[in-house]
């Protein structure tokens, strides 16, 4: 039952990664793609999750964890570039 | 494995995927940006928490328990709003388009008399 709903739930997550990429290369502005790369990387930690579990490692969580703060940073960064138009001032 | 814990770890891994996939579904969807920008930081959030509990209650079968989820967890939890917000402001900087424009401070709304 568990192996079944990992594999629906897998299916499901890439599809939000494809969706997700599709309004990444749409855009139309910039915060839209910045909304993109940040819904991405919270995806990604999910599709990870989901995969430690398949494959009963405990190794991608630091994976997981290490994709939670580069891409908060990330998004920190972009957005001070929007508003300032410098990231350090 | 205990059924039981099975069929709950089943139902915690689709609610969670669900809602990540509810979430860039919002995220095509939707109208405007700002609308645009509440459906994955919100549901996202959700999804990945039932995702990370899944995971926690998996690993902490038998004699051990597993927190590194409890770590993921938090740190969405907290950074989320942040990366919502800053990107609210970015976009209020740069004057993107709503759908409706809000009324403007002082005159009466249609069709009403103050």
């Amino acid at each position: 039952m568990l192996s079944v709903a990992l594999t629906l739930a897998l299916a499901m997550v890439a599809l939000a990664l494809a969706l997700s990429l599709w309004r990444l290369m749409r855009g139309p502005s910039t915060p839209d793609r910045i909304l993109a790369l940040d819904t991405l990387y919270i995806n990604t930690i999910a599709l990870l999750v989901l995969f430690g579990i398949r494959q009963q490692s405990q190794i991608y969580f630091e994976a997981a964890l290490l994709i939670a703060l580069m891409g908060f940073i990330g998004t920190l960064a972009l957005c001070k570039y929007l508003l300032r138009g410098d990231i350090i001032e | 494995m205990n059924p039981l814990i099975e069929a709950l770890l089943a139902l915690l891994v689709l609610l969670g995927a669900a809602f990540t996939l509810v979430g860039s579904v919002g995220l095509v969807r939707l109208p405007d940006f700002l609308s645009r920008l509440h459906a994955p930081t919100k549901s996202t959030t959700l999804g990945v928490g039932s995702l990370l509990i899944a995971s926690g209650v998996y690993f902490s079968q038998g004699d051990t328990l597993s927190l590194h989820e409890l770590l993921v967890t938090l740190f969405l939890f907290i950074t989320a709003p942040v990366s919502a917000h800053l990107l609210a402001r970015a976009a209020l900087h740069l004057g993107l388009p709503t759908r409706a424009a809000p009324p403007a401070v002082g005159e009466p709304r249609d069709g009403v008399r103050s």
